[in-house]
């Protein structure tokens, strides 16, 4: 469709983070890398403390053994937390289940947030609570305050943190519609804005999502790698 | 015919509707510039499945979203 309509290219919000540097597949597979170096550095510096613990003295294997604990409980909480600050629709912690959530404006919101995406993607939300949106980068998958990415060619999984900025009284499948229109609107604009809670291999997410929610990361890996 | 909506805590508000028959097309400009003014977003989306921002009432448009602006979490 063509507008008359002025139009602007890029997302204002990342406009306005003139801090920030640009978004980009370079930054996003060097944020990867980043994270996986953090990852491996994390068992390093617990796994070697409990191997010479072990190799000086045996009798220091409770001590051994929380150093391990350490090396496995760390990126297991740094995965975990990557997939909780999604939310999906219906989730634990949606709006939608708020005590004070207001049905009517629940139905209706999610009634144009499936206007606004295809039937397949209709059918995976209604599943899963989340939308999955093809980009340039890979597949997402977009919740109420975040988003992953499975991006092209990968099995990593990055989760992004980003949410309305007056949340208010917004129903859930109204959050969910303002983070995919400006996902829709401005990729790497809407990367630059969210901030990277996580990124890893997609089994260490998976694991933390709920059941239902699981299938959604499975389409979006068969997506990206399409 | 043409829909401009707000997201809003109802799931959404209807602000305006025109038609090039029946017009309507200056209340929604006039709708349309005053949620601007309120700091919110005009969105459009395209049948390819990505959107554009606008600063102008597209006409043309069968539905116009206004949305606050996005933050990282």
């Amino acid at each position: 469709m063509s507008t008359d309509a002025i139009t602007e290219t890029g997302l204002a919000e990342a406009a306005r983070l003139v801090w920030r540097e640009d978004a980009s597949e370079r930054t996003l597979r060097r944020d990867g890398r980043l994270w996986t170096a953090w990852t491996v550095w994390i068992v390093v510096v617990f796994c070697v403390p409990g191997v010479l613990l072990l190799a000086i003295e045996p009798l220091t294997f409770p001590a051994a053994v929380i150093c391990f604990a350490h090396a496995w409980a760390i990126p297991w909480l740094q995965a975990r937390r990557g997939a909780r600050q999604v939310v999906p629709i219906g989730s634990e912690r949606s709006a939608a289940r708020r005590e004070d959530a207001d049905e009517r404006a629940e139905g209706v919101a999610l009634g144009l947030l499936g206007d606004l995406v295809g039937h397949a993607e209709r059918d995976l939300l209604t599943d899963t609570g989340l939308v999955l949106q093809r980009g340039q980068l890979g597949a997402w998958l977009v919740g109420e305050q975040g988003a992953f990415l499975v991006r092209r060619g990968t099995r990593r999984v990055d989760c992004w943190c980003v949410r309305v900025s007056e949340l208010g009284e917004l129903p859930a499948g109204d959050r969910v519609a303002h983070l995919l229109l400006a996902l829709r609107e401005d990729e790497l604009g809407f990367a630059k804005v969210a901030n990277l809670g996580f990124s890893g291999a997609a089994w260490r997410v998976r694991g933390h999502l709920e059941e239902r929610t699981r299938p959604a990361l499975d389409a979006a890996r068969a997506e990206a790698r399409s | 015919m043409g829909r401009l909506i707000r997201l809003d805590r109802t799931g959404h508000t209807t602000l305006a509707e025109w038609t090039e028959e029946a017009g309507g097309a200056e209340a929604a400009i006039e709708a349309f510039r005053r949620e601007l003014d309120r700091g919110m977003i005009a969105s459009v989306s395209h049948p390819d499945g990505t959107a554009e921002v606008v600063r102008e009432l597209p006409l043309d448009a069968d539905l116009v979203v206004m949305r606050r602006p996005i933050a990282g979490g």
